[in-house]
């Protein structure tokens, strides 16, 4: 009993709180592969400027992180248009191929931004000791990691009703199944283009703070998570964001729980291996089933 | 009457050599006008020239007495034009009712519901599947489920490439014969054709093109009696 | 500076530079001859310096070996280690589309910068290697012995210019860019796409370790912050964009070109004040990203463009 508490409040909880964060990256990553048709590397960067952007704010009004998640919020979107705009729309008429050198250009562009702006240091949202939620007296949740599962939750749902029910959100699908088909049913391409921007670049702000607000922040916080979001975004099936909510939340549960001493006193894998765990799932995937769980596109 | 669709000396073609030159071709209002010829004559092209997927180099193209060369697809949709590819007709994660709503997009119809009524009632085949994922049905069903997207929003001017391509003869009959309820409905069908002699009877109009040009125009009937037509493009007698 | 100290930090310059014109010979089999994305360059690039460091330094009990061999081995086996860790990225990937390696490629970077901070028995962690040879390192000392090691990467350069050149006038090398240009028609044909691009991939991998090994003999000393993934990965693919892709001497052009400026700007920034040395370094990074976006939008057949007649991306 002792042992499933601890597995649950000091690997599963804190699995789910990572895989929250990289569903929340991996949503957008699976959709601009889907409708833009290329694997975007500067997502996680745009994560970084997110959570920056929180920083910033607090610097101004001391209050919890979360509330001031719009500027966050704002700032990557205002970001993920503008490089669209002058970045990666020129390229549009050539090979995906270009636009992704171009996104690694930008991941590059953002990371130093940051770094001038907020220079390298880590930095924190706020300091002291926060006390756990604690649930029948045995499970321990953070404030924050509780906030996280939750909001993470309630985006899925209604990213949903978003992708099922709106105009917007059935355009979108449309595009990401048949461009050229879209294009003669006379949907406008690059008005889905702007919505999934703004959707991948606040969700991906959201994971930034989330992942700031766990840690603390510093501008390669986005790089790093890059892989795992990737490998999410697979997993879920590309073009399929409710597929990378799910790869993103089992990518979590999977590295945090490969940590655990399933056999004998020693953690199954190192906690220093975690990133190998997103990476082999990833590989698992390319050689047996590309297409994702969830019968995603190939590219 | 002037004609609801006028195509005058055009060429086009996909950046080098042009496919189709000095196409000249009138759709009347409310008629089935069918293009034949054999493959590679540019018949796909002229009808993807006319809905500006591909590049016009010389010519002019009026619909409804007004210019609409330069014009872009989506702006072509709201006018009353509306038109279904070949293959890849469908949205496949798409669902039929997402597939019919996705076509009012571009045109809203005053009254969707309405308008949905309207265009399913010409499909029943296709209500007790509304909720399935378009590219779940048969290739017949996924033609109907295009041919409905496009009528969603009550165009005047229908192009159809090759509505029977890879279909069954029964589908074939049952296509054709929904082509004549959609003309019975108002609206102008321009299509591409390869099962050309079914084609020409239920046409009013039949083009022949060959090697990107006009061959021969006339009423169906009379092409189908044209002792060249028939030889050339009917495969003999029959 | 005075004129010797100038003569070699030209001298110095030079060295780095040969060693990123392999780079780019390397990322231009991958690249410009075969289509490959490959993000992961840094890693194959670790693996050829850590490789030819362990082999050719002498016995130490802080990482695995030293086996204290020739430098000719270790720049072998460095070769051979990377060429075997791209061809086991390549195997995964080359049937999928470009994005798909472009990935994975960012993986095995990270999973093999992963094993050499963590692996202390191999690697000796973060403290990494030390007294690592330089090539004729028993007959020139000091300042000579940059002059030899500049002899040794230019000569290295020269040979690999002279494989890579080779390459891609053979009919191998045609069938390559038939199979960038147009993947459908060269399998039409009955070419067995996939074992090309695995070529490919697995020969440009191990030229990058050929220069992580250099690199290794020029700094005498490894840590794992010398491999930084993202700048290593990201000049070379600056330099080939700038240089112009498909082109072997526009490889080591825009890597000479793009090397001297970085080094110039670094001059300079040198010489502001303390506190805007580091943002000075962070306002280069984010002029060199600028500089992708310009040469991608505007100058995508680079300084000296491919000659034959190119068909995709044009």
């Amino acid at each position: 009993m002792n042992e499933l508490v601890t597995f649950i409040n000091l690997y599963l909880i804190p699995g789910l709180v990572i895989g929250s964060i990289y569903a929340l990256g991996a949503v957008g990553i699976s959709m601009i592969f889907g409708i833009l048709r290329f694997a975007h590397f500067a997502h996680g960067d745009l994560m970084t400027i997110g959570g920056y952007g929180v920083l910033a704010a607090i610097a101004l009004i001391p209050v919890n992180p979360l509330f001031l998640l719009p500027f966050g919020i704002a700032l990557s979107i205002v970001c993920a248009l503008a490089v669209d705009r002058f970045f990666y729309r020129p390229l549009r008429d050539l090979p995906t191929i270009y636009t992704v050198i171009s996104s690694f250009g930008v991941a590059l562009i953002f990371r130093a931004a940051v770094q001038l702006v907020w220079s390298s240091g880590n930095q924190v949202f706020q300091s002291g000791v926060r006390k756990p939620l604690v649930l029948f007296d045995t499970f321990r949740i953070s404030a924050l990691h509780a906030q996280a599962i939750v909001l993470t939750v309630v985006i899925a749902i209604a990213l949903h009703l978003f992708l099922t029910r709106s105009k917007t959100g059935r355009s979108m699908r449309a595009v990401s199944d048949d461009p050229e088909l879209a294009a003669i049913a006379g949907l406008d391409t690059e008005k889905v283009i702007r919505w999934t921007w703004i959707i991948g670049a606040a969700l991906a702000a959201t994971a930034g703070v989330f992942a700031g607000a766990d840690t603390s922040m510093h501008p390669n916080l986005g790089w790093n998570l890059l892989l795992p979001m990737f490998a999410a975004a697979i997993l879920g099936g590309i073009g399929k964001p409710m597929g990378a909510i799910a790869g993103g939340l089992i990518i979590g549960v999977a590295e945090e729980t490969m940590t655990y001493p399933w056999f004998g006193a020693e953690p199954l894998i190192s906690p220093s291996y975690k990133s190998a765990v997103a990476f082999s799932i990833m590989v698992v995937l390319l050689i047996f089933r590309p297409q994702g769980l969830f019968k995603g596109r190939l590219l | 009457m002037s004609a609801l669709l006028s195509v005058t000396s055009l060429t086009a073609g996909y950046g080098g050599a042009p496919i189709i030159s000095g196409i000249h071709l009138d759709v009347a209002e409310n008629e089935i006008a069918v293009i034949i010829g054999p493959n590679g004559a540019g018949k796909s092209t002229l009808l993807k020239t006319i809905f500006a997927l591909t590049k016009i180099a010389s010519g002019a193209i009026a619909f409804a007495g007004r210019d609409i060369k330069g014009l872009k697809t989506a702006a072509l949709v709201p006018l009353g034009i509306s038109a279904v590819p070949q293959s890849r007709n469908v949205f496949p994660t798409l669902s039929v009712e997402e597939n019919f709503d996705i076509g009012t997009y571009a045109a809203p119809p005053p009254d969707r519901a309405a308008a949905f009524e309207r265009v399913i009632a010409l499909f029943p085949d296709l209500r007790p599947k509304l909720r399935q994922p378009a590219g779940e049905l048969s290739g017949g069903q996924r033609q109907m489920v295009a041919m409905g997207r496009a009528l969603m929003s009550a165009p005047k001017l229908l192009l159809l490439d090759e509505p029977t391509a890879g279909l069954s003869p029964a589908y074939l009959e049952k296509i054709f014969d929904l082509l004549l309820d959609i003309r019975k409905a108002g609206v102008t069908i321009l299509m591409v054709e390869q099962n050309a002699k079914q084609a020409l009877r239920i046409a009013d109009t039949g083009h022949v093109l060959v090697n990107g040009e006009n061959f021969v125009s006339g009423p169906g009937r009379e092409l189908l009696a044209d002792e060249t037509v028939r030889r050339s493009f009917l495969g003999g007698a029959g | 500076m005075d004129p010797t100290g100038l003569f070699f930090y030209l001298v110095s310059v030079l060295i780095a530079g040969g060693i990123y014109a392999i780079l780019c010979l390397a990322l231009n089999v991958q690249w410009g001859m075969g289509g490959l994305f490959n993000a992961g360059i840094a890693g194959f690039f670790a693996v050829g310096a850590y490789t030819s460091a362990i082999v050719t330094t002498a016995e130490s009990s802080r990482h695995l070996g030293g086996f204290g061999m020739p430098i000719v081995v270790g720049v072998l086996a460095a070769a051979l280690l990377a060429g075997i860790a791209g061809a086991a990225v390549a195997r995964i990937c080359v049937r999928l589309k470009s994005d798909y390696l472009a990935m994975a490629s960012v993986g095995i970077a990270e999973i093999l910068r992963l094993i050499i901070v963590n692996e202390a028995w191999l690697t000796n962690g973060s403290l990494g290697i030390s007294g690592i040879p330089r090539p004729f390192g028993e007959t020139f000392t000091g300042r000579q012995s940059d002059l030899a090691l500049l002899g040794v990467v230019w000569l290295t350069v020269l040979i690999v210019y002279i494989i890579c050149q080779r390459l891609y006038v053979s009919p191998w090398g045609r069938t390559l860019r038939a199979i960038r240009d147009n993947e459908a028609s060269a399998q039409a044909v009955g070419k067995n796409v996939e074992s090309f691009r695995l070529q490919t991939f697995v020969i440009g991998c191990a030229i990058m370790g050929v220069a992580g090994a250099l690199s290794a003999h020029f700094y005498k000393s490894l840590s794992p912050s010398a491999t930084e993934p993202l700048l290593v990965t990201f000049l070379v693919w600056v330099m080939l964009m700038a240089g112009g892709s498909g082109n072997n001497r526009g490889a080591i052009l825009g890597a000479l070109t793009i090397w001297f400026i970085w080094s110039a700007t670094e001059i300079f920034t040198n010489r502001l004040p303390p506190e805007w040395i580091s943002r000075s370094s962070y306002i280069r990074m984010l002029l060199v990203g600028l500089l992708l976006q310009f040469v991608l939008q505007r100058y995508r057949s680079g300084l000296l463009p491919e000659k034959s007649p190119r068909l995709h991306g044009e």
